[in-house]
């Protein structure tokens, strides 16, 4: 009975330490040798360039539609709600506090981990798996510094600029709603929202937290594609571990963030 | 497949237009331009009881915000709150001007209301209000009411 519940133990124990803790161990010195190699994604700020195209660029039509929609979804919920307590012209403060500090970095960071983080992971993974990576070794060509570092810049870079522009596209979206739909006072929906968002508290961490999610995905993303076994399997498993992890990441840092950030004064 | 340059073409649009979302959530949304907390200065006024007053509220003289709350502070020694205000410079009042906390609507957020007194000499930063009158709150004001009615009842005996 014993000698089950031990070996028990010793299988869960190993799993852990096999599947958590030396890969986060691996994870941390990965992204260490990634910043460290980063001088070459800067010297040559094409290789940057190019995948900010691929991540950034690429993205901007399924940013662009989903804040608007989710704007305009804000705009229809917020004016049910907030008409039954006479206040529908403070629509825009809803619209616009719920996108800048949650909507626009959360829903942009995981619609940024499914479109850019498995395109990421799957791309070097196959490179991988198609012995690129080992080529480039033998030519004396750091594969971190040429392949790993430029995209995980390039997702670093992409990823504030993508949640602004969803969250601008969200608020296009509640005043299309708001003010041309349904009739709340322009005005009043302008101003209202200008007298509550405070650039200091709401915008500059919203900022903050899609860094944070940018550096988080990026990280993820690379570090899967990096570390994957070099079969279709093993790709096909990685991207799929991308997606899943940066999502729980995003929204795990999102508690983290909002409960340093907005604590109520 | 793409030529470089019109990929760093893409890149330089799509940094162009995320920059200006942030721009316009700024400016637009947040208002950067109007109200900034350079250009102020800072008054204090001792409150008996500032109620649910929050830092951020506005402060507003004939309806027109001209100030934030800065900070609330309860003080040791006369056991008053002491709240300080932020005006804008572009907006001078009297010395002797007092301030109210007031609701706006029955159940809305406070404010400080500050109306402008009758002296010559304006508000400098570091100074403080004479006059203030404190935030009204609904459980005093019913007790009050209650005790007039007994008293009232009493009167008729």
């Amino acid at each position: 009975m014993i000698k089950r519940v031990t070996e028990l133990l010793r299988a869960l124990g190993s799993r852990m330490v096999d599947n958590w803790i030396w890969r986060l161990g691996f994870a941390c010195r990965f992204l260490w040798r990634t910043l460290a190699e980063s001088g070459t994604s800067f010297r040559r700020i094409h290789l940057t360039f190019r995948e900010i195209y691929f991540a950034g660029v690429q993205s901007l039509v399924i940013i662009l539609v989903s804040g608007l929609f989710v704007g305009m979804v804000l705009g229809l919920q917020g004016y049910d709600t907030l008409a039954r307590y006479g206040s529908s012209e403070a629509l825009g403060v809803l619209v616009s506090l719920s996108l800048v500090r949650e909507l626009g970095p959360v829903v942009a960071g995981l619609l940024f981990a499914s479109r850019a983080g498995s395109a990421i992971t799957a791309e070097i993974g196959l490179m991988k798996a198609t012995e690129q990576l080992s080529a480039m070794e033998m030519m004396a060509v750091d594969p971190i510094a040429r392949v790993v570092a430029p995209r995980f810049w390039g997702g670093v870079i992409s990823m504030p600029l993508l949640a602004a522009l969803f969250s601008a596209m969200g608020v296009f979206g509640g005043y299309l709603v708001g003010v041309r739909l349904i009739g709340v006072d322009e005005g009043s929906f302008w101003s209202q929202m200008q007298s509550a968002v405070d650039f200091r508290q709401d915008i500059v961490n919203g900022i903050i937290k899609s860094v944070v999610f940018g550096v988080a995905v990026s990280w993820i993303a690379v570090y899967e594609g990096y570390a994957a076994p070099p079969t279709a399997e093993g790709v096909s498993g990685a991207t799929t571990r991308t997606v899943v992890t940066s999502s729980l990441a995003i929204l795990a840092l999102d508690f983290v963030l909002t409960a340093l950030m907005f604590r109520g004064v | 497949m793409m030529t470089r340059k019109e990929l760093d073409l893409w890149v330089g649009i799509f940094a162009v237009a995320g920059i200006g979302a942030m721009l316009f959530l700024s400016l637009k949304v947040a208002n950067l331009a109007s109200f900034s907390s350079a250009d102020s200065y800072q008054i204090k006024a001792k409150f008996d009881n500032i109620g649910g007053l929050k830092v951020r509220a506005p402060v507003k003289s004939a309806g027109v915000v001209v100030g934030r709350v800065g900070e609330v502070r309860f003080d040791n020694e006369s056991f008053e709150a002491v709240v300080t205000l932020s005006l804008d410079s572009r907006y001078q009042f009297p010395k002797d001007s007092s301030a109210k906390i007031l609701t706006s609507g029955l159940l809305g957020e406070q404010y400080i209301g500050l109306s402008p007194g009758g002296d010559s000499a304006n508000l400098k930063g570091g100074d403080s209000l004479k006059l203030t009158q404190s935030a009204v709150v609904l459980e005093n004001l019913i007790s009050q009411f209650l005790y007039s009615k007994a008293a009232e009842g009493e009167a008729k005996k």
